[in-house]
This record gives structure tokens, C-alpha cells and sequence, in this order.
């Protein structure tokens, strides 16, 4: 019998109990919220297991929420491609803490994300084979998809403003 | 008969023609222009639409386009550039011999256009040169036809030694390019 959703949240929460703390159904794929240090663990035991089997990483990135607490975060989205499943984790941590184990030895297909993850956002993913910028200019001395960076060219001239739907 | 060019001004007699080298060379190399089209997005379509039949770029003697830049007289930028492909499009244009032209067609091309954003370079003039700026998101084909012929123009008029005077040096100094 294929593998049922509800199957998926009571493993997870039979093995790794107070460190998963939340699970909600986000658009039809159940999300679960963890502490940053059980990520490759949790990982590893849904890649590993034999019932979870969940040996995609389909995507990943980071992300800014400027008024939380925790205000940068890591998401990651798994597929379990023989019961056709879809699971999405989340993990949360400060600004001035932005650093994450590698994913890259469970899923090589990793690397490129965790660069992305680092060039848009400054999240450091410690054992990473090659932490360096992949998408923007190499020279650039910040990272642009932060929310307190602006988003227009800091170097324009003759860019009128409300042309542009800003005031 | 079908006209071709005018003959520049010159002196006329039986079975000879005399006129300075400098406008001779100017007439033939306006007509013979060889471009290097530079294409990232849709001005390069209209490029396209430029260069095929019903617009027809070879009536203007540039049908020959050079997707090498070593045998190019002419780089048409079109299209969006971002911050990581300026260093490419500069050395395109160091690759080209002298003398050198460049169209930028297209608002992206010229200044950025509407991406007014941290990857995208605020118009190809901040790394090479710029000759002629069409205007439009995308121009059309006229437009763009217009935008070379004014570059025929400078072509035309050209002068013996501009390329290496202190002044044309200077500026490409300015560039950072040698």
C-alpha cells in the first residue's frame, strides 16, 4: 500500500519528538517546522528508511522574514518518488548566526542550491565543498535578496522613480 | 541602370576618376559593413526580423553578419546585459579590430531599460563605447535600420588617424580597455 501522509508526520514525530516543532498542511504538502541541528538527521533517517524512502531533494533555498525573531530560514522539499510523496521541512535561525550543515553527502544536486542559498542570502552552509557566490558578479559586496538591501542599482543615474510604480 | 552609390566629389575625365583615398575608403567601407549582432533577448528578435527578407539588412551592404569578432566592423548590443555578462560583451569588443563601431539597440542595451535591479548592467555604455543608442522596448525594424544607417554615416565620415589620436586613445583608456 502506498504511503500515507499521516504515516509520514508519525514517524518523524515517533523518532525525533520535541525537535519537530510544527507540522501544518501548506498547500497540499504537509510542512514540518524543526530545530536547525537535527536538519541532516531528520534528512538522513527520511532518506535512509525503508518505508520513507524519500531519495529526492526536488528543491531548496533560502529565505528572509525581517520582523521574526528567527529571521532567516532554509527550505527544503523532498519526494519520495515511489509512493509519489511531497514533504517540505523548514528550519529558522538569527541573522547573526546564519549557518547550516551541508546537505551536499546525502544530495549531491545540493551543492548548486546551498550556493544560491549563499549568494541571495549570506546563509553559510559549513562543510560545503565550494561556499562561493554562483549567480551574481563575484565582485558584489552584498547579498540582494536580503530585505533590508533596496532592490534597484545602487550605481543608476537616470532612473525617474515614479515611472517605476514608486513614490 | 541601377544606382548603387553616388561617386564622391571628385575629378572626372575620359576613362579616370580622381578623388582623395579617405572618401573612396569611407564609400566602401559604409557599404560593406560586417556586424557582429550581440543578441540576449527580444530586440535580438526584431534583429532577426531586421535581417530577414521583408526588412532586409542587406541592402545596406551589411548582410555579411560576422559571428566572429575578429572579422566584425560592427557590434550591435541587444538586448537586456546583466552585471556578470558585462565582462564577456567587453571583451567582445576588445577582440574587434580597428576601426570598431557600436549600435546599442533597445532600452535595456542603452540604460538599463526596465530593469532597474541589482544584476543588471544601467546600459553597455559604463563598459565599451557606444556609437549610435536606438530607443524602444524593442524598436522596431525601421528603427533599427535607422540606428545603422546613422552609423553608416560616421562610417562615411570617418577620418584618416581618429583611431589613434591622443583623443580616441584617451577615451578608451577611460574604458579600461588598450
Amino acid at each position: 500500500m502506498a504511503l500515507a501522509i499521516e504515516r509520514v508526520t508519525e514517524r518523524i514525530k515517533e523518532t525525533f519528538g520535541e525537535d519537530i516543532l510544527d507540522v501544518t498542511m501548506n498547500y497540499d504538502i504537509m510542512t514540518y517546522t524543526l530545530k536547525r541541528e537535527r536538519i541532516i538527521e531528520v534528512i538522513q533517517f527520511l532518506f535512509d528508511d525503508a518505508e520513507m524512502r524519500f531519495k529526492f531533494l526536488t528543491t531548496m533555498c533560502g529565505i528572509h522574514f525581517p520582523n521574526e525573531k528567527n529571521q532567516l530560514g532554509v527550505i527544503y522539499q523532498l519526494h519520495n518518488m515511489v509512493d509519489n510523496v511531497r514533504i517540505r521541512l523548514k528550519i529558522f535561525f538569527p541573522l547573526e548566526d546564519p549557518v547550516v550543515p551541508t546537505l551536499t553527502n546525502i544530495y549531491p544536486c545540493s551543492n548548486w542550491m546551498e550556493r544560491e542559498a549563499f549568494d541571495f542570502f549570506g546563509i553559510k552552509f559549513s562543510g560545503h565543498p565550494k561556499m562561493t557566490r554562483i549567480y551574481n558578479v563575484d565582485e558584489m559586496d552584498y547579498h540582494p535578496l536580503r530585505k533590508e538591501y533596496a532592490l534597484e542599482d545602487a550605481t543608476r543615474e537616470d532612473k525617474d522613480d515614479s515611472m517605476f510604480g514608486r513614490a | 541602370m541601377v544606382e548603387i552609390v553616388k561617386e564622391p566629389e571628385g575629378y572626372k575625365g575620359h576613362g579616370f576618376f580622381v578623388t582623395s583615398l579617405e572618401k573612396a575608403v569611407g564609400l566602401a567601407r559604409k557599404n560593406s559593413i560586417w556586424p557582429l549582432p550581440f543578441a540576449t533577448s527580444c530586440c535580438g528578435i526584431e534583429f532577426m526580423a531586421t535581417a530577414a527578407a521583408h526588412y532586409d539588412l542587406g541592402r545596406f551592404g551589411a548582410e555579411r553578419l560576422s559571428f566572429s569578432p575578429r572579422q566584425a566592423d560592427l557590434l550591435m548590443v541587444m538586448g537586456t546585459i546583466s552585471k556578470k555578462m558585462g565582462p564577456v560583451l567587453k571583451q567582445v569588443f576588445e577582440q574587434m579590430a580597428e576601426p570598431k563601431w557600436v549600435l546599442s539597440v533597445g532600452a535595456c542595451a542603452s540604460s538599463g531599460g526596465i530593469f532597474d535591479t541589482y544584476s543588471v548592467l544601467q546600459g553597455i555604455d559604463r563598459v565599451i563605447p557606444v556609437d549610435v543608442y536606438v530607443p524602444g522596448c524593442p524598436p522596431r525594424p525601421e528603427q533599427i535600420i535607422d540606428g545603422l544607417m546613422r552609423i553608416q554615416e560616421l562610417v562615411h565620415n570617418e577620418q584618416f588617424g581618429r583611431r589613434s589620436s591622443p583623443e580616441y586613445l584617451k577615451m578608451l583608456e577611460g574604458y579600461g580597455i588598450k
